[in-house]
């Protein structure tokens, strides 16, 4: 039964070939639609904490408090913007939106710290976003400690007490892979699995449904095509189309993102396939469910959802609950993510990834089992 | 001479409902059959079974002396459909449809090329070759069809309410090159609504409800029952069989066990 026809694969692929050229919205669909996702998701999934607009009423208008003022610029973190005078403008600031942190420092701020006192200055955060509540909270407390620390150490020295000037404990933070905590290094790898799975589940899914669709099936099954070969002639241009949109992807992420790819290419580029074949295989299984186009999009669509929300590409997985990391684990885009991140933002190389790369070939195998089944199925 | 349709008790069900029910005939080869019969009444059914596109659920058949449970490949490369609705790639034109089931039918270099050439001068289809199918008017999409069909030579020729919806001119087209298809020796088998065109098969076949109810040469057939033409033959059998479909009645009976 498996006897394998090449005049019959290649003259599907040929007509594949003219379908697709002609075919002016799956082409947009295949060139543009990664471009503009890339694009859009670089940029708008950024989840960043830098140049919070702050607010400032600053009471004391002394030396130290202008000094302090200047340690929060410094961070970066935080933007000094507006400085008023009184806790009213304060609060419409923050009403407004148009500031996300406010800074109140009393009037005896200066005075107390001359004074060997403790100066206290009260910082409002918007909490409305906890991600950025929580950057900014660190961030003025890490200046609120390094500035007790140079004054306390300055006070011993006037003190007489001379020798303590290092810290006791100094604990040195280093991060690694993403030093300098780039969002957009953690999302654009990720984009790659998430662009291919959408792009080419739905191109092969309406590739085939159009043959159903539009009544050609009818005229293909009396003719001694195998399905084999209807297979292979419809998904061979799709890893083709996968091919050139990863490329495209990889190009913009690393010339445009600025986000090359710290491991091997090579190793990417070959779990990619593994990756890819999952995908036709889903693609497959839509289209033997789905009856028209329409129905086969609203089906992608509901499997891009999930693949955002569970895969681990906005959310940890680690801190999800069993139920949810359950859930993940089923998809196929959940370890491709791992690959892909490991590969671009750590380096490593099979030795590490070796795990979700089984996990990867063995959803690969089974899926495209299942499919070719029910493909097959589908054609009686 | 040898059958090119010899089909013993055949029969088709969807779940409860049977569609097709003991359907016997032989057709010698070189002939042009004719299927007729009312909307549903199995037509189409009938003749997806003879190409082995779908399996029967009880009798046999053998076309073109191979079986079509067992057989269905090599049924399949020796015969030439026209399905009832139309299916050829309207997004492709004429030349690259006619190119694409040659290679389908894995005719190559010269072979495809002779063909191809054949094929085209027969329907005459020259002047469109470059024009998109689906661009094309319901009689022309009709002769690429049957110009696909033909691409390799088929030695049964089954063509399903071909020419439906097609003016007068254009049927008469069709039927002239069925007609020299059939002297070269080709054997056709052709179901269709229109009598005129029943009358000038060599036999015909009515179904009604399912089953074949009378089989022979239309002049027979007309003698049997004493008809001047097809139309009221036509007539008469649906007001001698159809009371009620024995069909739906089965069904019922089915259901309330
Ligand atoms: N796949 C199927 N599942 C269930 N019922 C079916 C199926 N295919 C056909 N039928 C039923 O079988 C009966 C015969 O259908 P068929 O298409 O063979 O009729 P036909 O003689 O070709 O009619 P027409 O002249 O309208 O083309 C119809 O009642 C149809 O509804
Ligand atoms: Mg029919």
């Amino acid at each position: 039964m498996l006897r394998f026809n090449r005049t019959r694969f290649i003259a599907i692929l040929k007509k594949e070939f003219i379908q697709i050229r002609r075919d002016k919205p799956s082409l947009m669909m295949a060139i543009a639609m990664p471009v503009i996702l890339l694009l859009l998701f670089g940029y708008a999934v950024n989840t960043d904490v830098e140049h919070l607009p702050t607010v400032i009423w600053d009471q004391s208008q002394s030396v130290n408090s202008r000094e302090m003022i200047e340690a929060f610029r410094n961070t970066n973190y935080l933007d000094p913007a507006y400085y008023v005078y009184g806790y009213d403008e304060v609060e419409e600031k923050l009403d407004s939106g148009r500031a996300r942190v406010a800074i109140v420092i009393p009037p005896d701020f200066g005075k107390r710290l001359h004074g060997l006192e403790q100066g206290s200055l009260q910082v409002l955060v918007d909490g409305s976003d906890p991600t950025v509540a929580r950057a900014a909270m660190s961030a003025v407390q890490l200046v609120g400690l390094d500035k007790s620390l140079s004054l306390q150490t300055e006070r011993l020295l006037e003190q007489g007490i001379s020798g303590t000037t290092g810290m006791p404990v100094n604990v040195e933070t280093r991060v690694w892979y993403n030093p300098d905590m780039k969002s957009t290094v953690f999302n654009i790898p990720a984009l790659i699995g998430l662009i291919l799975q959408n792009v080419i589940a739905m191109l092969t899914a309406f590739s085939m449904v159009r043959e159903k669709e539009r009544g050609t099936m009818e005229q293909i099954v009396v003719t001694p095509i195998r399905s084999l070969e209807l297979l292979l002639g419809k998904l061979v241009p799709f890893v083709i189309i996968g091919f050139v949109s990863l490329s495209l992807i990889l190009t913009i992420g690393i010339y445009w993102f600025g986000v090359p790819p710290k491991g091997s290419i090579l190793l990417l580029i070959s779990l990619s396939t593994i990756f890819m074949f999952t995908i036709l295989a889903i693609g497959l299984l839509i289209s033997t469910v789905a009856r028209t186009q329409l129905q086969a999009m609203q089906m992608t669509f509901l499997l891009i959802l999930p693949s955002i929300l569970l895969s681990g590409f906005v959310f940890p997985r680690e801190t999800m609950p069993k139920l949810l990391q359950f859930l993940g684990a089923l998809l196929p885009l959940t370890y491709f993510l791992e690959i892909v991140r490991g590969i671009f933002l750590k380096g490593i190389g099979i030795k590490y990834l070796w795990q979700d790369t089984l996990a990867l070939s063995v959803f690969a195998v089974i899926l495209v089992a299942i499919a070719s089944k029910k493909f097959k199925k589908n054609l009686d | 001479m040898s059958l090119a349709i010899d089909c013993n008790n055949l029969g088709k069900s969807f779940g409860n409902y049977v569609a097709v029910q003991g359907v016997s005939f032989q057709l010698p080869e070189g002939a042009i059959m004719g299927f007729v019969g009312p909307n549903g009444a199995g037509k189409t059914t009938t003749i997806r079974m003879l190409c082995g596109v779908l399996l029967p659920s009880e009798g046999s058949a053998k076309v073109l002396g191979f079986d079509v449970k067992a057989q269905s490949e090599e049924i399949k490369q020796r015969i030439g459909y026209m399905s009832q609705k139309f299916s050829l790639y309207e997004d492709l034109t004429v030349e690259e449809n006619l190119n694409f089931y040659a290679g389908v039918y894995s005719l190559t270099g010269v072979m495809a090329q002779e063909q191809m050439t054949k094929v085209i001068s027969r329907i005459t289809l020259d002047s469109r070759l470059n024009q998109m199918v689906g661009s094309l008017s319901g009689g022309w999409k009709q002769r690429v069809a049957l110009a696909c069909a033909l691409m390799h030579n088929p030695q049964l020729l089954v063509l399903d309410e071909p020419t439906a919806g097609v003016d007068p001119v254009s049927r008469r087209v069709f039927w002239d090159i069925i007609r020299q298809l059939s002297k070269e020796g080709m054997t056709i088998l052709v179901s269709t609504h229109y009598m005129d065109e029943a009358d000038s098969c060599d036999y015909l076949g009515f179904v009604f409800y399912g089953r074949l109810i009378a089989f022979g040469s239309p002049v027979q057939m007309k003698e049997k029952e004493g008809r001047a033409n097809l139309d009221d033959l036509f007539i008469y059998y649906v007001e001698r069989e159809a009371v009620e479909d024995p069909r739906n009645r089965q069904a019922v009976k089915r259901r309330q066990k």
